[in-house]
C-alpha cells in the first residue's frame, strides 16, 4: 500500500536555509546540504528546496546546492522558486532535481505548465499554489510573488485547470496558516484533494504532530510538507512517523 | 563499468550518482556504438512511452539494445525504461515497444478507492515490494521493502512467470520483472535510499 509522505521543506536564500513567519522575519537555520543529509538519515520521504532568492544572479547558487545534495542523498528532490522558463527546469533537472515546482510563472502564462509537462513529463511538473481565504467566505484565492500579490483566481478552479495542463502534483500552501503553527487549512486542502485526481501536498501551518495526522486523514493529503517543526528539532521525522503509524496512518519506517 | 543510455529523456545524473555512491563507475552515453561495446547497460526513462520510444528510434538505440540483451549482458530497465521492454503501451494511443518481454503497458483504472479515499494517479511515493521470485539483482532486499514510485501506467506481462515482484495500488501490479539477463523495475532504485542502492550494487556485480 502506498505510504503517506513526510516532506521537509528547506527555504533557501543565498545558499543558506532560512525560515520565516508568514513569509517574513527570516531566521538562519543552517547549511542546506547538511540539513538534507540529516533528513535523509531520519527517513524523510522526499525533500523540497524552495529558493526564495529573488535576484537572477543567485540562480547559480541553488543549482550548486542541488548538485551537492544530489551527490549525497538518494531520494526525490523537488526544487521551486523563481522558475520562469523551460531552460530553468532543464538546468535544475540536470543538476539532480527530480521535480520542479512552478508558481508565479504558471499564473503569468498557464501554457508554461503544459510545455514543461510535455517536455519533461508530468511526474516532474509540480504546480505550487499559494492560497488565501476570501474573508468571510468559504473559498480561496490564488496569490503569487511569495504570497504578496492577489490574482483573483479561484483556487479550486485553478487546481483543476493545472491538472488538465499536465501538472503531476499540487503543492498547496495556505498563506493564512503558514508560520502560525496552528495546523493546515484542512477545509482548503480537502476541497482541492477532492477536486483533482493528482496527489496534493498540504503545506503551511504545522505546529505539532497531530496537525500532520489531520492533514492526512481529515484533509486526505498524499503528503505533508513541514519546515520549522523539523528545522528547530521540535520533532524528528522518525518521531513524526512513529506517531502517525501508531494512529493507523501507513508510513514508511 | 556500467553504461547508461542517454536518449534525451530525463535526469540520468541520479542514476550515475547512485552507481558512484556504491563504488562503481558509470558512464552516460548518447552513442549507440558505445552501447554495443558495453559490459552492462541501464535504460532509464521518464515521460511518455511514445516520446521515449520515438527518441530511442531517432537515436539509433533500438538495434543495439536488442543486441546487447540477446548477447546476455546484464540489462537494467528503470521506470519507463522497464515499460519500453514490453510489446506495447496504451499511453496517448497504442504504441509499440521493444517487445523483449511480451505483454502490455496499461493505465491504472480510474476511480480506485481504498478505505473511502480515491486513489490518486499518478501513484507517487513509497510502496512495498512483494516477492514472487528473487532475481540476483534483488539479493539482500527484504520482502515488503519500500521503494519509490512515480507512474500512471504499469506493465502486465503475458507470462506471469517473469514477474519478480508485485505491489499493491488498488490493484496488484507487476513492479519488477526478471527474464534471463534482463531485470527491470517500475520503481526508481536511484531514489530508494539504501534499498535502491543495494539493487544498483547487486546489478553492478552481476556475473
Amino acid at each position: 500500500m502506498l505510504t503517506k509522505r513526510i516532506i521537509p521543506c528547506l527555504d533557501v536564500k543565498g545558499g543558506r536555509v532560512v525560515k520565516g513567519v508568514q513569509f517574513l522575519e527570516l531566521r538562519d537555520a543552517g547549511d542546506p546540504v547538511e540539513i538534507a543529509e540529516m533528513y535523509d538519515s531520519q527517513g524523510a520521504d522526499e525533500l523540497t528546496f524552495l529558493d526564495i532568492t529573488a535576484s537572477s544572479d543567485d540562480r547559480n547558487i541553488i543549482i550548486d546546492v542541488v548538485q551537492r545534495t544530489a551527490e549525497r542523498v538518494f531520494m526525490p528532490l523537488t526544487v521551486g522558486g523563481g522558475i520562469r522558463c523551460v531552460e530553468d527546469i532543464r538546468r535544475l533537472l540536470n543538476a539532480g532535481a527530480d521535480k520542479t515546482s512552478i508558481n508565479t510563472a504558471a499564473v503569468d502564462r498557464p501554457d508554461f505548465v503544459r510545455e514543461a509537462a510535455e517536455r519533461f513529463g508530468s511526474q516532474c511538473t509540480v504546480v505550487a499554489i499559494d492560497a488565501r481565504r476570501v474573508p468571510g467566505e468559504n473559498r480561496w484565492q490564488v496569490y503569487t510573488h511569495g504570497g504578496r500579490k492577489p490574482t483573483g483566481i479561484d483556487v479550486i478552479e485553478w487546481a483543476i485547470r493545472m491538472e488538465a495542463y499536465g501538472s503531476g502534483e499540487i503543492l498547496l500552501t495556505s498563506m493564512d496558516c503558514d508560520g502560525t503553527k496552528n495546523g493546515y487549512d484542512l477545509e482548503l486542502t480537502r476541497a482541492v484533494v477532492d477536486a483533482v485526481s493528482i496527489p496534493v501536498i498540504a503545506s503551511g501551518g504545522v505546529g505539532n504532530l497531530e496537525h500532520l495526522y489531520d492533514g492526512f486523514t481529515t484533509a486526505g493529503a498524499s503528503a505533508c510538507l513541514a519546515a520549522s517543526i523539523f528545522h528547530y528539532r521540535e520533532y524528528t521525522i522518525k518521531q513524526a512517523k512513529e506517531y502517525l503509524r501508531d494512529k493507523g496512518v501507513e508510513v514508511r519506517l | 563499468m556500467i553504461t547508461i543510455i542517454d536518449y534525451g529523456m530525463g535526469n540520468l545524473r541520479s542514476v550515475q550518482k547512485g552507481f558512484e555512491k556504491i563504488g562503481s563507475e558509470a558512464i552516460i552515453t548518447d552513442d549507440p556504438q558505445v552501447v554495443l561495446q558495453a559490459e552492462r547497460v541501464v535504460l532509464p526513462g521518464v515521460g511518455a512511452f511514445r516520446d521515449c520510444m520515438h527518441s530511442l528510434e531517432q537515436g539509433g538505440f533500438v538495434e543495439p539494445i536488442l543486441k546487447v540483451i540477446a548477447e546476455g549482458k546484464p540489462f537494467l530497465g528503470i521506470c519507463v525504461g522497464m515499460q519500453l521492454l514490453f510489446t506495447d503501451s496504451v499511453e496517448f494511443g497504442l504504441y509499440s515497444g521493444l517487445n523483449v518481454i511480451p505483454g502490455h503497458v496499461l493505465r491504472f483504472p480510474d476511480q480506485m478507492t481504498v478505505a473511502g479515499e480515491k486513489l490518486k494517479v499518478p501513484q507517487m511515493g513509497w510502496n512495498q515490494l512483494c516477492f514472487k521470485r528473487r532475481p540476483p539483482a534483488f539479493e539482500g532486499v527484504d520482502n515488503s521493502s519500500n521503494v519509490y514510485f512515480v507512474h500512471s501506467y504499469y506493465a502486465k506481462p503475458d507470462d506471469s512467470g517473469v514477474i519478480a515482484t508485485t505491489t499493491d495500488y488498488g490493484i496488484e501490479f507487476c513492479s519488477s520483472v526478471w527474464q534471463d539477463n534482463v531485470v527491470a523495475t517500475q520503481f526508481h532504485p536511484e531514489k530508494s535510499q539504501a534499498v535502491g542502492l543495494r539493487i544498483l550494487k547487486n546489478f553492478a556485480e552481476l556475473k
